[in-house]
């Protein structure tokens, strides 16, 4: 734990306990000691609260699947909650965000709307997108969180895409694209990164390597186990980052963000990371020992991530309380929410197919 | 003007008239585009906005859609409908799906021209006919030009327009010659055309069967029957109301469509109107189709494989 370190420089964005987005503009070289120190508490708590937020949320959502609230598939993001919350640090609203199937996580980092998020896995017409998409497919155009992508590797291309109109449209936007290990044997996977290194998008490939692709170990995928050398072969770099640390996934994030918002072209980061739970509720988990499981929980993001702060004196134990209370409140509103939410009428069955109906 | 020149004045047209729009695909650049409808296009736009790509038909493809997501009006060409199989992932899954899973969220104006249907002598991974395919699809739009002016008018149009749109051009019509009103803009894509007007039995068809269909049309009125040719023009949405008018004069059909017969998009026509127009019928739906069979090389089966003019008089006449 000593390795980790809280490094401020160019923090601009955090939420608020509520998940409103807000931007927030710290020149460190203006503010007094004391007040640095209660910035970065601030930040790490958030950070923890972050995190909190997801794990919750997804322990909510198991729980209502098998209460049949929740239909569908169910692909829980527990364990690697570091990833989407440490990446997401680097973002700024004009970024523009491409996830997976498996994107609570990455929906809730990125101030989605807990309730519009909770009332979408309950299919309801208040939902983010409109009891449409459901748990794969969370969208939020306001906050350009783009989805929501089920079909493996199915986003990168459209990540290239929306970096390549920022680019013809001379904007300084980074498009974040996350996938998993298993995309990585798509074929979209290489042609996405060629063709943004070989236009110099400015992309940020964000892998998050849980080290299997559903129940296929990487090793029984993946002739090269090493994801970050990938990029080497398009002629960009890439780097492996210990994607349990959320402090070092926040600082690679930040630091490459900015290399590719320079227009200095696309970069790769490989978060190694790993998922608690079954790949979906339909899983049996036969791929993978017990005890394999209890190792990596040994290094639950969130559980060492208070070690530290408590460490560091940054984390009092009333904090910490005041912070479950206000996740716990936070989901059980959205409860509410999604369970008085209208469902949508059947006559509007084929809405939204196209632009201008009829 | 030809059908090819349609295209490209269609494209010059988009081009100098809204910075939004660009043209990448398969060698639309330097080679000026494997039918030459983008010859010239590089030099006079440069290459931000002709932008020759990989040979990665999804990820470009999927790259079109996210850039329309972005703010842009790409022109995607994908060189030929056999090569859009590649892209199919990103068509199905993203180009039709995104605004209705999201809620109508999100639009995405992308044009995807690409090269359709045999007759060359190409054999069977280059000769296919593949539009009804991609007709069933709810959440995109397909546009079948025929005509010189549907060439141009209808990329015009699919750029005007705020949803993704597929325009399968037949390989056959590029040379072919036809009257284009230089200040003709976006042609309407809701509905189908009657190209010549007949009272004794309608005909409809699409694509590259339509000079054949409307050349068996003059045959048959030297035979004293009088064919109506319908284009359908767009396969989806289908304008089905104009092909119950017709049915209504004639009370026979006769559909040709290049494709293969089983599942091919003449048995949709023909489902359609046995379901909205029976009473209408004094006899069966015909189709003429493709032989259910690979495209052959030589020259003489693939002739047999494909519709052709005596095959289409011959079944009128049998009706």
């Amino acid at each position: 734990m000593s390795s980790r370190s809280l490094d401020l420089q160019g923090v601009s964005t955090t939420f608020t306990l509520t998940g409103e987005f807000e931007m927030q503009n710290i020149d460190i070289n203006t503010i007094a000691q004391s007040d640095l120190q209660a910035v970065k508490q601030n930040h790490a708590l958030t950070l923890l609260h972050e995190m909190l937020r997801i794990r919750r949320f997804e322990e909510k959502a198991a729980e209502l699947y098998s209460l049949g609230m929740i239909r569908g598939f169910l692909h829980l993001y527990i364990g690697e909650e570091a990833v989407a919350v440490g990446a997401m640090q680097a973002f700024g609203q004009q970024d523009r965000i491409v996830a997976t199937y498996r994107e609570h996580g990455h929906a809730l980092a990125r101030g989605v709307p807990i309730r519009s998020l909770m009332a979408e896995m309950y299919g309801k017409a208040n939902g983010c997108s409109r009891g449409r998409g459901g748990s794969m497919h969370l969208f939020d155009a306001g906050r350009r969180f783009y989805g929501g992508y089920a079909i493996v590797g199915g986003g990168l291309p459209i990540a290239v895409g929306l970096a390549l109109a920022d680019k013809l449209q001379s904007r300084p936007y980074v498009t974040a694209c996350f996938f998993g290990d298993g995309a990585v044997a798509e074929g979209e996977f290489h042609e996405s990164l060629n063709l943004a290194a070989l236009w110099k998008l400015p992309v940020l490939f964000l892998c998050e390597n849980n080290l299997y692709a559903m129940g296929t170990a990487l090793a029984r995928h993946q002739s090269q186990t090493d994801i970050a050398m990938k990029a080497q072969g398009y002629g960009f770099q890439g780097e492996a980052v210990d994607g349990m640390d959320v402090l070092a996934v926040e600082k690679a994030t930040r630091r490459v963000a900015d290399w590719v918002r320079q227009g200095k072209g696309p970069y790769l980061l490989e978060f190694r990371t790993y998922r608690f739970r079954a790949h979906s509720m339909y899983d049996p988990e036969l791929y993978r020992t017990k005890e394999e499981v209890e190792r990596w929980k040994e290094r639950c993001p969130i559980a060492t991530f208070q070690t530290w702060l408590r460490q560091q004196q940054l984390l009092a134990d009333t904090t910490l309380a005041q912070i479950e209370a206000a996740v716990d409140h936070e989901i059980e509103d959205a409860i509410v929410f999604a369970e008085a939410g209208p469902s949508e009428p059947v006559e509007d069955l084929l809405r939204d197919v196209y632009t201008q109906e009829g | 003007m030809t059908y090819r020149e349609a295209i490209r004045a269609g494209l010059r047209e988009a081009l100098r008239s809204d910075p939004r729009v660009f043209l990448m695909g398969e060698d639309v650049g330097r080679y000026g585009g494997a039918y030459a409808c983008s010859r010239g296009l590089l030099e006079e736009f440069g290459p931000e906005r002709v932008r020759d790509t990989p040979l990665s038909e999804s990820t470009f493809v999927g790259a079109g859609i996210g850039a329309a997501l972005g703010g842009m009006r790409p022109i995607v060409e994908v060189m030929t409908v056999n090569f859009s199989l590649l892209a199919l992932d990103q068509v199905v899954n993203n180009a039709a799906t995104l605004r209705h899973m999201s809620g109508g969220q999100f639009s995405i104006p992308l044009a995807v021209r690409m090269a359709t249907g045999g007759g060359r002598q190409l054999a069977a991974q280059h000769s296919h006919s593949l539009e009804g395919w991609y007709a069933h699809i709810p959440g995109i739009k397909v546009l079948t030009p025929a005509t010189v002016a549907d060439a141009k008018g209808m990329l015009l149009a699919a750029l005007q327009d705020p949803d993704p749109v597929f325009i399968f051009e037949h390989a056959m019509l590029y040379p072919m010659e036809g009257e284009l009103d230089e200040d003709a803009g976006a042609a309407d894509i809701s509905q189908a055309r009657v190209r010549r007007q007949g009272n004794d039995v309608t005909l409809i068809t699409f694509g590259g069967s339509l000079p054949k269909t409307l050349e068996a049309a003059e045959q048959l009125a030297s035979l004293e029957i009088e064919a109506e040719v319908v284009d359908a023009r767009v396969l989806r949405p289908l304008d089905i109301s104009t092909f119950l008018t017709s049915v209504a004069k004639t009370h026979r059909v006769v559909i040709v469509d290049e494709a293969w017969r089983t599942g091919s998009f003449a048995a949709e026509i023909s489902a359609q109107i046995m379901e909205q127009g029976f009473d209408h019928l004094d006899a069966p739906v015909a189709r003429i189709c493709a032989a259910e069979v690979p495209m052959p090389y030589a020259k003489h089966l693939e002739e047999a494989a494909l519709p052709q003019v005596g095959i289409i008089v011959k079944t009128v006449q049998g009706l």
